[in-house]
């Protein structure tokens, strides 16, 4: 039985160019910067409707993140882009002193997050962007699951006064949740109803939690699945709820265990509800050339391990 | 080596970058292509590289006594794979395997996968100078007269830790190093005067305290009359740096003057249109 349905398949970076597109035309504070990447992260409609908002920086994400930071000091709302590789490790510490410390309105808005950037291989494919940004105080930390999510989010984060990472990717993925969905920055969102185990998912992983969800039910299971969008401010409240209700829980997300929303979900159960918990993530590894759904098999972040995954931690109730 | 052969290597190794990339669907042929004949040239008649007995290529990662060569634009790893297969590190049925799942050959070279010939992974940008100036002064502390050769791209100089490694080199007097600049005008989102002005180069590594000069990368005489030079000049307190001006695509002519075939495969047609421009030499892999 299929618990969601969609029409069309797009990529979580159209959906960010989309936001840009109205941004450009509803919100005239907000500027965009990009390190040679316009294609990539599909700024084309910004440009078009507002070229004197657009900065184009060169390979230079260092001095990306310092303009940005800049330029918030007259009001306006910087859009700083790049693959997510450079806009969060590579810039770590420009980040953290000139965004972070100092408080600055600048929202880093990288594509191309994760395993599922495919035949580049490793040194593109950041498992471990989510640590970095959810580290720094303040900073929001925002993985849309799908092309409506994602442009909802863009536009969203606009309102939202202070530093946001928003982590969006290269594949197309279903299209499943509905495109007026307003997007409320730390406000899971409940997609599954279930008793027997929690299933908390970001990103892509959202997806794929519904189809492990779809399979557990003809297994005669019933997985609560939650699109956790938002990594930081997590929704502690949604999480205690259903963990309440069905005594365990997998995390899965497009990341490392390590820093990622398993680890942040771990963290808040160990203090306030110890629970049965079982990660579906990267395991301490570099990522590597190949086809995304290839990848996301070989590394165990699909459908499958979820399932896996669940079954194994109801066990340990 | 005569030029004569090294074209002759040249042209089979852009036979290799096309069929590579035309086999995945993705990486990088403009680049490839267009810095080819230096890689060549470097591998094939200028480096000094270990031997064993038989004179087959030996590989290990300190090479100690050896000339090394540092790809920072790991984009155009394509080229360099062809390379280091046809110079005999490794087969070059393994060419095939490019960018494929579970290959040595990632999309961006790295030593992670124990690849004979990769000492450093490339492919985030900007990084790839400051790694050849540190193997560069290990030379030197060992007492090791070998040189050290350095490509980067023309967009790559955005990055600003190329500036940081320009300024650190001839401080510290590093005048084993030979890098090199891809001038061919182009980046991703366009032409480099567009996205983001070099400016005068010359001048600026010069005031930097290097010792530049310059050739056309796309001519085998020029690049060998240039590296004699270059070697000649070595040793002398200044760290050198050729820029050298190049055609993205060189060798394949629809896919010369534009930034079009930076980062695009070629169709089955215009596989094949490519190829019948070069001949194949070696024979294909
Ligand atoms: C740090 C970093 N930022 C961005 C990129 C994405 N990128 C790959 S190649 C490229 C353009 C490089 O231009 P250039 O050095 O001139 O190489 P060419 O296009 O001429 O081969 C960019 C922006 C990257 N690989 N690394
Ligand atoms: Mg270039």
């Amino acid at each position: 039985m299929a618990l969601f349905t969609y029409e069309t398949k797009k990529d979580t970076r159209s959906g960010f160019g989309a936001g840009m597109e109205y941004l450009s035309q509803h919100n005239p504070k907000v500027v965009a910067l990009c390190a040679d990447l316009i294609g990539s992260l599909k700024l084309e409609g910004f440009i078009k409707n507002s070229p004197e908002r657009f900065f184009q920086t060169g390979i230079a994400e260092a001095n990306m993140i310092g303009i940005s930071a800049g330029l918030t000091l007259g009001g306006f709302i910087p859009y700083a882009t790049t693959f997510a590789n450079f806009g969060t490790g590579r810039v770590y510490d420009q980040i953290r002193q000139s965004v972070a410390y100092s408080g600055k309105n600048v929202k880093i808005c990288c594509s191309h997050a994760g395993l599922t950037l495919g035949e580049d291989g490793a040194t593109h494919q950041i498992l471990e962007d989510i640590g970095l940004m959810k580290m720094l105080p303040g900073m929001v930390v925002i993985n849309p699951c799908d092309y409506n999510q994602t442009k909802a989010a863009t536009i969203a984060i606009a309102d939202y006064e202070g530093p946001v990472y928003l982590r969006f990717g290269r594949p197309v993925v279903p299209v499943f949740t509905p495109e007026d969905q307003k997007f409320e920055i730390g406000k899971a969102l409940h997609l599954v109803e279930g008793k027997d185990v929690t299933i908390l998912a970001t990103g892509h992983l959202v997806w794929e939690a519904i189809q492990a969800a779809e399979a557990l039910l003809e297994k005669g299971i019933n997985a609560e699945v939650i699109n956790i969008h938002t990594i930081k401010p997590l929704d502690v409240q949604a999480i205690l709820a259903s963990v309440k209700k069905t005594g365990c829980v997998v995390t899965a997300e497009e990341h490392q265990y390590n820093g990622g929303l398993g680890d942040s979900v771990a963290q808040f159960l160990a203090m306030n509800h110890p629970t049965p918990m079982e990660f579906v993530g990267v395991n301490d590894s570099f990522g590597e050339s190949g086809k995304p759904a290839e990848l996301m098999e070989k590394y165990g972040l699909n459908a499958n391990a979820i399932v896996e995954k669940a079954i194994k931690v109801m066990a340990r109730k | 080596m005569q030029t004569q052969e090294i074209k002759k290597i040249s042209s089979q190794v852009r036979r290799d970058i096309l069929r590579m990339v035309h086999a995945c669907q993705s990486g990088h042929p403009g680049g490839s292509l267009g810095c080819t004949d230096l890689l060549v040239d470097l591998y094939f008649n200028t480096m000094n590289l270990k031997t064993d007995a038989a004179g087959k290529v030996v590989f290990d990662m300190d090479g100690t006594n050896e000339d090394l060569f540092f790809l920072s634009n790991g984009h155009i790893s394509p080229l360099i794979y062809s390379v280091l297969a046809r110079r005999g590190y490794f087969t070059t049925s393994e060419l095939a395997s490019f960018r494929k799942i579970n290959t040595r050959l990632q999309g961006h070279p790295t030593p992670h996968e124990h690849l004979e010939g990769i000492r450093i992974a490339s492919g985030s940008l900007g990084q790839g100078l400051s790694v050849a100036i540190g193997a560069a002064q290990a030379k030197k502390l060992n007492g090791d007269k070998s040189t050290v050769y350095c490509l980067m791209g023309d967009g790559e100089q955005n990055e600003g830790q190329v500036w940081e490694a320009a300024m650190y080199a001839p401080h510290h007097k590093v005048d084993n190093v030979i890098a090199f600049i891809d001038e061919n005008g182009q980046q991703i989102d366009g032409p480099t005067e567009k996205v983001m002005s070099n400016r005068d180069l010359q001048a600026k590594y010069e005031a930097f305290g290097w010792n530049v000069m310059r050739m056309d990368g796309n001519n085998a005489e020029d690049i060998q009359n240039t590296l004699i030079k270059a070697k000649a000049a070595l040793g002398n307190g200044s760290p050198i740096m050729i820029i050298m001006k190049t055609e993205m695509g060189a060798g394949v002519d629809f896919m010369m003057y534009s930034h079009k075939w930076h980062g695009v495969a070629p169709n089955d047609q215009q596989l094949q249109d490519a190829l019948a421009q070069l001949e194949e030499t070696l024979g294909d892999y």
